[in-house]
């Protein structure tokens, strides 16, 4: 298993325009190419679409590889998918090829393409969102977005504030569930081979020290965020200040022309 | 001799009774810490000397006697901010206290949570930074850093706080040499500098010879307090506690055991390496 390959939730540093966009420009940015994304029905907007993400993953200067490494964890489920609707699509004309119960029709195919399209560019959308924007960045964008939440007693600063703090220990679990494995595999124990069951069954060994040290962490973190005057949200200032400059205005327009174009151009062409 | 900044007055405290009895962690410990000084409190594992620094800044309240920061009886909550305001506290293992996934983020925390206005966070951060000599990797991931880097990010996160005096719960024990010769030299150049007190809680003796004043642990009870110098001039004392002495020291002590006429003075090595100069000139 490679846990290092894990990249998500990462943070790139960088200097680009998309860098230092209004973290809540880009979430409503990402969203509205989430929404444009499910709108697109046809040739033209997909392309649209997926010109419009290399355009910005060139502009984010965010490599390549690092966005396809990052897809490596969920290749399975774009396979599933992919196969799924390869074959289960029922078409109107002739079928392409027909072999015992697989029937594949062209709608299928185009199906299936769409679909491995869509989950693509919908993930490489939001690993473009959390690696231009450092996550207490991406925290603080959610926490004034959803602000107007506090009035019906919802948590937000807690729930941003949980939020920051699992992004930053992921890299630090991770690279402890390294450790004891390497740790577990001294002692003698498989994590690779035998059938599922059995490999659920060896991930015991490495799940039990892992939470025990989860909470141990939580509990020495939460005393060290004490010692540092912590007492929840109110009288809490920040060193950075949220400030919607011109560029956020003039991208969050663009999010709303590319939802309102990608909408109608959806209704058109094939 | 300036002001006191920590006291502790027949201070008693054992965890919580209710499976048992449980042995008592701190038996009476007196102690005054003045403004400015640097002190290291010594003693094997324990001997009481974490629990006595969670203390310093109620984290922990004393089943029996009192604890004062500047006056202020750590029980008054009330008064818990400015308690901890006035003294920060730095722990073993840097990976759990830091907060923030960018290193200048982390060392905002503190600030951050006083309300201190965003141009002034920016200040302090940058000035804490400088201190530690982390300001060049302020955009740098905390995880990226090496253990010693983490430690002393954490120690800017509490300077940034501007407390009076520093609580160390060995900072030190869980970084490799490099790590822990660059942690000592910041709370050392932090004492100097700023005049801010540190309070180094320590099992490694070379580290706690570098204090203006040690205090050495032992069942919850202080068993020796003074000067580095002095306090490790009784050597049956520590030995009998299960603590060892500077090499130098034991050295002196050994040869004077043998029966020849050295004093206990030298402790560093060059120190050392004079005295016996001296005696075989």
């Amino acid at each position: 298993m490679a846990l290092k390959d894990i990249t998500l939730g990462q943070y790139f540093p960088g200097k680009t325009i998309i860098h230092r966009l209004d973290p809540r420009t880009k979430l409503i940015g990402t969203v509205a190419y989430i929404v444009a994304l499910f709108l697109a029905a046809n040739v033209v907007t997909y392309a649209i679409l997926l010109v419009l993400l290399a355009a910005l993953i060139a502009i984010s200067k965010v490599g390549v590889k690092s966005i396809l490494r990052g897809m490596r964890p969920i290749f399975i489920i774009i396979l599933i998918t992919a196969i799924l609707n390869l074959f289960f699509t029922p078409g109107k004309g002739e079928p392409l090829v027909s072999w015992w119960v697989f029937t594949i029709y062209v709608e299928g195919i185009r199906a299936a393409v769409f679909m491995i399209l869509r989950i693509m560019m919908l993930i490489t959308c939001t690993f473009l969102l959390t690696y231009t924007t450092s996550p207490i960045m991406l925290t603080d964008g959610l926490e004034k977005l959803l602000s107007p939440l506090k009035a019906i007693r919802v948590p937000i600063h807690e729930l941003a504030m949980m939020m920051s703090i699992a992004l930053r220990f992921i890299p630090t679990l991770i690279e402890e569930t390294d450790k004891i494995m390497s740790a577990q595999k001294a002692r003698g124990a498989d994590f690779d081979t035998g059938n599922l069951i059995q490999k659920a069954k060896a991930l015991v060994p490495l799940l039990v020290p892992l939470f025990i040290s989860a909470f141990r962490r939580a509990d020495e973190l939460a005393v060290a965020m004490e010692c540092r005057c912590y007492h929840g949200g109110s009288g809490r200032t920040r060193l950075r200040q949220l400030k919607m400059k011109g560029m956020d205005i003039v991208a969050l327009l663009l999010s709303l022309a590319m939802c309102v174009g990608i909408g109608v151009l959806a209704h058109y062409g094939w | 001799m300036g002001q006191t900044i920590l006291e502790t007055k027949d201070l008693h405290f054992r965890y919580d009774e209710e499976e048992g009895p449980t042995p008592v962690v701190l038996d009476g410990v007196d102690l005054r810490i003045e403004e400015g000084t640097f002190v290291a409190v010594l003693g094997h594992n324990g001997s009481g000397k974490s629990t006595l620094a969670k203390h310093m800044n109620a984290i922990l309240l004393p089943t029996g006697g009192k604890v004062y920061v500047d006056g202020m009886d750590t029980a008054d909550e009330s008064k818990l901010l400015d308690i901890r305001r006035t003294v920060g506290m730095v722990f073993q293992n840097p990976d759990n206290q830091i907060v923030a996934n960018v290193v200048e983020e982390d060392v905002a925390f503190a600030p951050e949570n006083l309300g201190v206005p965003p141009e002034e966070i920016r200040r302090r951060v940058d000035d804490a930074l400088k201190a530690v000599g982390m300001y060049e990797y302020r955009e740098h991931a905390p995880h990226l850093l090496s253990g010693g880097q983490k430690q002393r990010v954490a120690i800017a996160g509490v300077i940034a706080m501007q407390p009076r005096c520093i609580v160390l719960d060995e900072p030190t024990a869980m970084l490799d040499p490099i790590g822990r010769a660059e942690v000592l030299k910041t709370i050392k150049g932090l004492n100097r500098t700023s005049g801010v007190t540190v309070v180094l809680i320590t099992h490694h003796m070379d580290e706690a010879a570098q204090a203006d004043r040690l205090v050495v642990m032992s069942k919850g009870k202080v068993i020796a307090d003074g000067a580095p110098r002095d306090v490790f001039k009784q050597v049956e004392a520590l030995k009998e506690v299960g603590l060892t002495v500077p090499e130098t020291t034991e050295l002196l002590w050994e040869l004077q055991k043998a029966g020849v006429d050295v004093s206990l003075d030298a402790l560093s090595d060059e120190e050392c390496a004079q005295t016996l100069y001296q005696l075989l000139k």
